[in-house]
């Protein structure tokens, strides 16, 4: 795992200033959905090796929660972004 | 005597004479000595015994790669054992003390065990210790733990301080020899911030130990002129004493500096050790080059060491390690060895060289075996003599040390500690760095190079590189001549046939060659394999002398190239580092923090007893005089409320302030019941629910203005709940007008409970607070007499009258006061944690013990706060599956036992009378008990399949763990008050 994150809105912290949730890409189905949606959505969850997008939250900084893009093989880290821009993007 | 020191020489101040003991025996060494030197210098060869046979070892290196010299250093509190002695830098009032010998260092019973080495090979603890399965832990570990062993840990508490720390910079040179030195030099010159590290108490690396002419000058004192230069840039940090331990993601190193390991009675005002941990935007890995024992029977004997080792002590110390010492080499190493022992007018009794042909010179005099090798060292406690076999004959040679050469082996271990495999080179005959990019570069030996000068240039122009990748540019520092360097080549020569002793490869766990033999043959063969079964390289010393050699060996086994079998992972720590060190500041009652509520000093003057919940230290009871046991000062604070009035301090609760436009809608939507239409002024119960259904957290919240509401959780899951608020607010709807900010910490919140609560909050009230003006469930701000603005809320968790009141923190202690005060009239008392607990349970009010995370609001009959209504909310979706709708599901209850002397523990299980405890018939468990005090016998929660079914039944409670079944009857979780009356009063 990454020793140093960069917080878009901190900078370069230590990682043990971050907890993380899990994986980024999944989007909170509508009420109306399917059982099988809402199964996978609170279920099931991929375990890929290689590029993976999560998300992050700097509980001991600005405790905004991030979207932290790296390689769970070779640790290295693509990019931090912060979660509401990416919701809104999603959501738009 | 053999080792001595001799008349002059080395860099050691002669001028400062340092007592020390070794063994209760008193020595004297000088300043600029390790404790290794200064025993050579008084001869003492033994210095300790082996891991498994108890061989009487000696010192074999002068560096931290030793396996053997292991001691205990230090006196009480301070010991420290497993010290390398070769890198303990000497003291005076040093106390050093040998290890895992018994009853002295020379005569060891344990050494009986070199007899039944037959039988001690590799996997002989598997294959012997298997039968009985049950005498593993209870007699053969503890015996085998107590027969091999190293040092003692200390039990008494370490009186010393620690700390860690950042350091950031954009060139860390690790190792300050010829190669770190000159990329220091470069870089600092350049202007960029440098840290140079180097594990050594004295910089300079190799150089210490070279007799060249650098510049026309001695190598320490072309070490000082570049030291004094790089002392002068502010933005040079020189770091000794310092070892880089790790390469960790992002260039971040760790490092331990040993700050005040070499003084007697430390400061207090300074730690011993301090963690780094160093950000570096380049790093340059300048960390040379070990030298290779040879592998021949009796290598380990006293007075056996490498050809380096023995060259350090006698250049850079001033220690010879014999009177007549023999050169066992593949190499030059052994060659200039040989030269600088001449050279200081030692007998050198001949120098055996593994090769058939040398392509080195010895001087006049000195007698050269060529295509020889020792096959046993004689003597026991030291060096004896030799016997030498060449084509066939032996040969006995007269010695009394023995320096040994078997090449040279970079030192790679922090470019292969984050996953790359080191390569094997067949032209240096050693594995080399693996390619890791432009942050960290190998310079000078540590890439396979050998020769001083080489070694510099290489300095310069691995950190021209480095800020090349910097795209920063500098001029390079001129490299001086370097004069009489020797030739450092060597043939490989991995293991010395016809042995007549152990030939060792792993010194410090005493595995030699016919371990590595027995485990390819029992199926081993992997690397990998080989190091478990035989333990090679897993001593503290990792193998940093032994797992080149049984690369090499197991090679040859097989008739393959090393290339083919390759080395062990290597993974930091490079040297062992202490848990102190680990620890830092983070140790006994500093280990985490501690949370104490406003209202600490309130109760502590009422003689509170305080009990650690998660980081909070909590008001538990109030013990009054004569009151015998928790029991009785808890019933009489619950029947006090019951009856009169009780204050309890209720500040740990979790607070948090929401504001914005969407505020009412964003709680609507994490809450399972409604909370759009919640009226400003009055406050409602609350349930989260988690995304499948099941309750997450409960709490109360208020609506202190149209867009302010004030949300309460349990105290343990404050945190946890504000980062799910975040997470819904930044994540699911980001969209939502809403902000919220923790308030824990700011607000003193205390409950004031029982049928008087009003007549003594009056008192200090200014408002109106009546039940008519002030109804259940009102929340206000009010103004309290003298003038301080309070929040009010009328909720209760007792089943009693009661408010809770907020006050800013730093005025909770005068008002919990003044309520004192105002109560005393009306038999106030303060109660505690555990008997707000028998106040809950008797209410049937649930906490964590029933919000359990397999509960549903229906289970624990809050059904009607799952709002059906509402289109969407955290949990709704799932709540509707098939196992949450169930019809036996648990529910909760309450149990009466039948025998009112019986007490119900929480954790007994349920049974139907007369059925087997099984799984099977399982029936639920119990979450919460107590003594009621209100009822006058022991009462419980439970959950009970189908239990609202149920009231009136009998049913066993069974508790296994205590011994005890016995009948209870289900009832109705509400003990007292079930209509609330009480609250509306």
């Amino acid at each position: 795992m990454a020793s140093l994150i960069h917080c878009p809105h901190c900078g370069s912290r230590p990682k043990e200033e971050f907890s993380i949730r899990g994986d980024a890409s999944l989007v909170r189905p509508s009420p109306s959905a399917s059982d099988e949606e809402w199964h996978r959505y609170v279920h099931i969850r991929d375990n890929p090796k290689g590029r993976y997008k999560e998300h992050w939250h700097h509980a001991f900084g600005c405790r905004r929660w991030l979207v932290v893009e790296r390689d769970n093989f070779t640790h290295e880290v693509f990019s931090v972004t912060d979660a509401a821009e990416a919701a809104k993007a999603v959501q738009a | 005597m053999s080792a001595h020191r001799l008349s002059s020489g080395g860099l050691v101040d002669r001028s400062r004479s340092l007592g020390f003991s070794f063994d209760g025996l008193d020595l004297k060494g000088y300043e600029g000595d390790t404790l290794a030197s200064a025993l050579l210098a008084n001869d003492q060869l033994l210095v300790g015994r082996s891991f498994k046979y108890h061989r009487p070892r000696g010192i074999v290196t002068a560096g931290s790669a030793e396996p053997n010299a292991l001691v205990m250093i230090g006196k009480g509190a301070r010991t420290e054992p497993n010290t390398r002695a070769t890198v303990a830098e000497l003291y005076n009032g040093l106390v050093a003390t040998s290890q895992n010998r018994w009853p002295s260092l020379k005569y060891d019973i344990g050494s009986l065990n070199s007899l039944l080495s037959p039988f001690l090979g590799a996997g002989f603890y598997y294959k012997t210790f298997m039968w009985p399965a049950a005498f593993w832990e209870k007699v053969y570990e503890p015996f085998i733990r107590r027969a091999a062993g190293l040092g003692k840990a200390v039990m008494e508490a370490d009186p010393d301080r620690y700390e860690k720390a950042w350091a950031h910079c954009d060139l860390l040179v690790v190792g300050a020899g010829p190669a770190g030195l000159m990329a220091a030099l470069t870089a600092a010159r350049a202007g960029l911030r440098v840290i140079l590290a180097d594990e050594g108490f004295r910089l300079g690396g190799s150089l210490l130990s070279e007799r060249v002419s650098i510049g026309g000058t001695a190598p320490s004192t072309f070490v000082e002129t570049i030291l004094s230069e790089l002392a002068g840039f502010p933005w040079v940090t020189l770091m000794p004493r310092t070892t880089v331990f790790g390469w960790y993601d992002d260039n971040v190193f760790g490092a331990v500096e040993k700050v005040q390991k070499h003084i007697a009675l430390p400061s207090l005002d300074l730690p011993v050790e301090r963690l780094w941990r160093i950000v570096a935007r380049r790093a340059i890995m300048a960390t040379g080059a070990e030298e290779r024992p040879l592998v021949f029977g009796g290598n380990d004997r006293p007075g056996v060491m490498t050809a380096g080792a023995g060259r350090t002590y006698l250049n850079r110390y001033g220690v010879a390690v014999g009177r007549k010492v023999a050169v066992f080499t593949n190499g030059g190493s052994g060659y200039q060895a040989a030269r600088d022992l001449a050279a200081q007018g030692i007998d050198v009794a001949a120098v055996i060289d593994g090769r058939p042909a040398a392509g080195d010179n010895l001087p006049n005099g000195i007698r050269l075996i060529q295509g020889g090798g020792v096959v046993k060292v004689k003597g026991r406690h030291r060096v004896g003599g030799l016997l030498v076999e060449r084509s066939g004959f032996e040969e006995s040679i007269d010695c009394d040390a023995l320096l040994m050469s078997g090449g040279w082996s970079p030192i790679i271990h922090l470019a292969c500690q984050r996953g790359a495999k080191p390569y094997w080179s067949d032209e240096k005959q050693a594995f080399l760095a693996p390619d890791v990019g432009r942050q960290l570069l190998p310079a000078g030996s540590a890439s396979g190079l050998s020769g001083i000068g080489a070694c510099l240039r290489d300095g310069v122009a691995k950190a021209l590189s480095a800020l090349a990748s910097l795209d920063l540019t500098a001029t390079s520092p001129d490299v001086p001549d370097v004069e009489g360097e020797y030739d450092a080549s060597f043939a490989p020569l991995w293991y010395v046939p016809g042995a007549r002793d152990k030939a060792f490869v792993d010194f410090q766990n005493d595995v030699h060659v016919k371990d590595l033999g027995l485990a390819q043959r029992e199926g081993f063969g992997h690397i990998e394999h080989t190091k478990r079964y035989t333990t090679s390289g897993m001593a503290t010393d990792q193998g940093k002398l032994g797992n080149v050699n049984a690369t090499g060996i197991i090679a040859g086994m097989k008739g393959v190239s090393p290339a083919e079998i390759g080395v062990t992972t290597f993974r930091p720590f490079y040297t062992p580092v202490s848990f102190g060190a680990m620890a830092g500041t983070s140790r006994g009652e500093h280990s985490r923090p501690v949370r104490r509520s406003p209202l600490h000093g309130w109760a502590k003057k009422n003689g509170a007893v305080f009990v650690e919940a998660g980081l909070w230290h909590r008001s538990s009871w109030f013990p009054r005089d004569g009151e015998k046991g928790w029991r009785q000062s808890v019933d009489r604070e619950v029947m006090n409320a019951r009856t009169n009035v009780g204050l309890c301090d209720v500040s740990t609760l979790g607070k948090i302030e929401v504001f914005g436009n969407d505020a009412a809608e964003f709680l609507n939507r994490i809450y399972s019941n409604a909370f759009l239409k919640l009226p400003v002024g009055r406050a409602r119960y609350g349930l989260m629910l988690r995304e499948d259904g099941i309750v997450y957290d409960d709490g109360t919240t208020s609506r202190l203005a149209e867009n302010h509401f004030f949300v309460t959780t349990t105290t343990a899951y404050a945190a946890e709940v504000m980062t799910h608020m975040e997470y819904c607010a930044q994540v699911l709807w980001p969209d939502l007008d809403v902000r919220f900010v923790s308030s824990s910490d700011q607000w003193a919140q205390m409950s004031l409970v029982g049928p008087k609560a009003r007549l003594v909050l009056q008192q200090v009230v200014e408002d109106d607070v009546s039940n008519e003006a002030f109804p259940f469930l009102a929340v206000r701000e009010v103004t309290l007499k003298g003038g301080l603005r309070a929040r009010l809320f009328r909720i209760s968790f007792s089943g009693e009258l009661a408010y809770e009141l907020a006050v800013p923190a730093g005025y909770g202690e005068a008002v919990a006061d003044a309520l004192m005060e105002a109560g005393r009239p009306h038999d106030i008392c303060a109660y505690g944690v555990e008997a707000l607990n028998v106040l809950r349970i008797e209410k049937g009010h649930v906490t964590h013990n029933e919000l359990n995370g397999t509960t549903t609001p229906d289970d624990v009959g809050l059904g009607k706060m799952f709002s059906v209504n509402k289109p969407d909310f955290i949990g709704k979706r799932l709540s509707s599956r098939f196992g949450l709708t169930a019809a036996d599901r648990l529910q909760l209850v309450g149990l009466k036992p039948v025998d009112k002397a019986k007490e119900i523990k929480a954790g007994a299980h349920l049974l139907k009378e007369g059925a087997a405890p099984s799984m099977t018939n399982d029936q639920g468990h119990v979450t919460s008990a107590c003594f009621s005090p209100a009822l006058g016998h022991p009462i419980a929660l439970a959950l009970l399949k189908s239990g609202r079914e149920r009231f009136g039944e009998k049913i066993v409670v069974w508790d296994k763990l205590r011994g005890e079944e016995f009948v209870a009857e289900v009832c109705s979780p509400v003990f007292i008050d079930p209509d609330s009356q009480k609250l509306h009063q």
